[in-house]
């Protein structure tokens, strides 16, 4: 992008704006049916924003149900695997329910509570933001519909019976190609139908404003824990960090933290697929162009008359045409890199971790992990990265199995 | 006065409202949509709303999902609907109103796509994920090229939204009478009256209504009390149950359209 073109700097606790732009991205593209309860939304959130007795509920709760702070976890063995930078990893596989969603499932269904609302609705790629829903909505007896996507019931099998078990209405979505955004689709219609009574917990940093800004909100916990943490490790901040990013959730949440801390460099690592051809992958930045997409204005993978294109990841949690709008204006300033991932790196960095740490990661987290691994080796032993590990892989075995043994 | 304008005035004139038919263009194929569309004009459509079909339709029902999908694996682009329309320009000189969702509009750049849409014959666009807080770009555009504004309203927009959304209209007003997305319902629904008068101390444009009307009954209920009704997935759910049986749609579309239309007056 040419200089020109480049955001002036607008310091980060400052975006998005009023209207929810981050910048050129974001805002609100909806159906006038929600505007009233997006703009109700975004006024109640401004003000458990600032209440500390909302704070304080969400402190106690991310506690005692979902299990903060997670653990800053010192990745020895692959570090000496690689022999570069310390590897250290951010353990948010080890939360309630098995990965960072829950940090905004539970801010998110504290929010429909004191805003009145008794039904939960919620999309679903991975299953892991469904079974938090889930989860939550048990806690607080609330009402709750989950929406996912066929093939991704398919793929994700372990996770719709645990949402089931908890009380979750499970409903399939045949139309699209029957994954996370065709979820989307399905429970925004939910949405305009039963709009007065139901919220939506979107699962993600993506969509209308207020979501973006919101779901972020709920997940900087990690990046403020980390901070307190690598600091008492190591007595300064890491080199460089890495997340996925699916709509860009656990990766705002780590990095938001640190941005003006020029010097740790940030990176996003998208799904790279069977390699970046139509259709093959879901990395945002390698084809995508600027567009509109359920609520939000950022990059699509789309084609020239802007009908949205088919995606593929071997991970269900970033199979998604969209990304989020913050994603896509701290692209621009370059304060955030961004990478990709294909099938095969991930499988293999899937199984290497879990040889060398005992510890198995989600698929979606296992992104960032072979970027990690690659930073890792090219950084001399006197730098630190810090992997996000969002989520952990115990959903994801059944897949790797049978790919495995198609490899085989 | 414009092609919209002229065809409220003109049923205003015969003391009963306008009949907006909506069909998804290209569904299931540029020629029997072609033909459909013709066929509700001539059943006395007095202003069509052309779908354009959108891989991603979230404010539509199921009957419109399948139907932008049937139009897309038949092969409609946007180059394709433009062409629609001029097609049906050679015969006839109904209001065409797009129903369609931004990303389409934008991915040409707005001004270009405004542009052709105008020398199509298009009269209206309606955008159904664009509220006029994002509206700028568009609006400016439809105002240097002459292409009038559609707007929905809805039973959840507070009276402090009808003024800006009657300041970014220039067609007329949709108001969507339940909360929903598209679809055929048993019921129309309560309130309305209530609703129009509303919207109408914020707009002098005229005031369609739609959402889930697909009976004549239905059709004549509305017409009571509104400028305008809107049938779509009464009219799609033609096209899909003929399916087999291209040939024969049209004529049987005509018949289903020409029965609705009836209850406007
Ligand atoms: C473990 C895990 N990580 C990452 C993601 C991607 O989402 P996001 O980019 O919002 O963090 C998902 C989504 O399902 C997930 O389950």
């Amino acid at each position: 992008m040419s200089a020109a073109a480049k955001p002036t700097h607008v310091p980060a606790d400052q975006l998005p704006d009023a209207a929810g732009h981050f910048g050129r991205y974001g805002g609100v593209f909806v159906p006038e049916t929600l505007m009233t309860a997006l703009a109700e939304l975004t006024a109640a959130y401004q003000q458990a924003r600032v209440d500390p007795v909302f704070q304080q509920e969400l402190r106690h709760h991310l506690k005692e149900f979902a299990g903060r702070p997670t653990e800053l976890y010192f990745a020895e063995r692959l570090t000496q695997h690689c022999g570069g930078a310390k590897i250290y990893f951010k353990r948010e596989d080890l939360l309630h329910t098995g990965a960072h969603k829950i940090n905004n499932a539970l801010g998110q269904a504290l929010l429909a509570k004191r805003m009145g609302k008794k039904r939960i609705i919620a999309e679903t790629g991975a299953g892991q933001h469904g079974v938090a829903t889930a989860a939550v909505c048990a806690k607080f007896g609330l009402d709750c519909t989950v929406y996912m996507g066929a093939v991704d019931m398919e793929r994700q099998a372990l996770n719709v019976f645990r949402m089931r078990l908890m009380g979750a209405k499970v409903t399939a979505v045949e139309a699209g190609q029957k994954t996370l955004k065709d979820a989307v689709n399905e429970a925004m219609r939910d949405w305009v139908a039963n709009v007065r009574g139901t919220h939506y917990i979107l699962g993600s940093a993506l969509g209308s404003h207020p979501y973006p800004m919101m779901v972020r909100d709920f997940h900087r916990v990690i990046g403020q824990e980390l901070r307190e943490q690598i600091l008492a490790r190591e007595g300064r901040l890491p080199d460089e960090m890495v997340a996925c990013v699916g709509g860009g959730s656990n990766a705002i949440g780590c990095f938001h933290e640190f941005l003006s801390d020029k010097a740790v460099k940030l990176i996003g690592v998208e799904a790279g697929g069977r390699g970046i051809r139509r259709g093959e992958h879901a990395a945002r930045f390698e084809g995508g162009k600027l567009g509109i997409l359920q609520g939000s204005k950022t990059y699509i993978l789309q084609d020239p008359d802007g009908q949205i294109e088919l995606t593929h990841s071997v991970s269900a949690g970033l199979d998604y045409a969209a990304i989020g709008p913050e994603h896509a204006y701290y692209r621009d300033t370059g304060r955030i890199e961004f990478a990709y991932a294909t099938d095969d790196e991930v499988l293999e960095a899937f199984q290497l971790c879990s040889r060398h740490e005992g510890i198995i990661p989600a698929l979606e987290s296992s992104h960032a992990i072979v970027h990690g691994l690659k930073r890792a080796k090219a950084l001399g032993k006197d730098k630190i990265v810090i992997v996000n590990l969002s989520g952990r892989g115990d959903k994801d075995v059944q897949t790797v199995q049978r790919l495995l043994e198609q490899k085989a | 006065m414009d092609r919209i304008a002229q065809a409220f005035a003109r049923t205003r004139r015969e003391k009963r409202a306008a009949f907006v038919a909506y069909l998804c263009a290209g569904d299931p194929d540029f020629d029997t949509s072609l033909a459909a569309c013709r066929a509700v004009l001539d059943a006395g459509a007095d202003v069509l709303e052309l779908g354009v079909p959108f891989s991603d339709p979230l404010a539509d029902g199921l009957t419109n999902q399948l139907a932008a999908q049937r139009a897309l694996e038949g092969g409609m682009t946007t180059a394709r609907v433009f062409e629609l329309v001029r097609r049906l320009r050679e015969k006839s000189q109904v209001p065409v109103i797009f129903y369609t969702y931004y990303n389409l509009v934008f991915a040409h750049g707005v001004e270009n796509y405004v542009r052709a849409a105008k020398e199509a014959g298009v009269d209206g666009l309606l955008v159904l994920d664009l509220p006029p807080e994002e509206a700028d770009e568009v609006l400016a555009a439809c105002t240097k090229h002459d292409l009038k504004t559609v707007f929905i309203v809805a039973p959840t927009t507070p009276a402090a939204r009808l003024a800006r959304i009657g300041a970014a209209a220039t067609g007329f007003i949709y108001y969507v009478s339940r909360e929903g997305v598209t679809g055929v319902r048993d019921q129309v629904a309560a309130n309305i009256p209530e609703a129009l008068a509303r919207i109408r101390q914020h707009t002098a444009l005229p005031v369609a209504v739609g959402f889930g009307i697909s009976t004549r009954e239905q059709v004549r209920q509305v017409a009571r009390v509104a400028d305008g009704v809107v049938v779509g997935s009464a009219l799609v759910n033609v096209i899909k149950d003929n399916l087999a049986n291209c040939a024969g749609l049209p004529a049987r579309l005509r018949i289903a359209a020409a029965e609705l239309v009836s209850g406007t007056a």
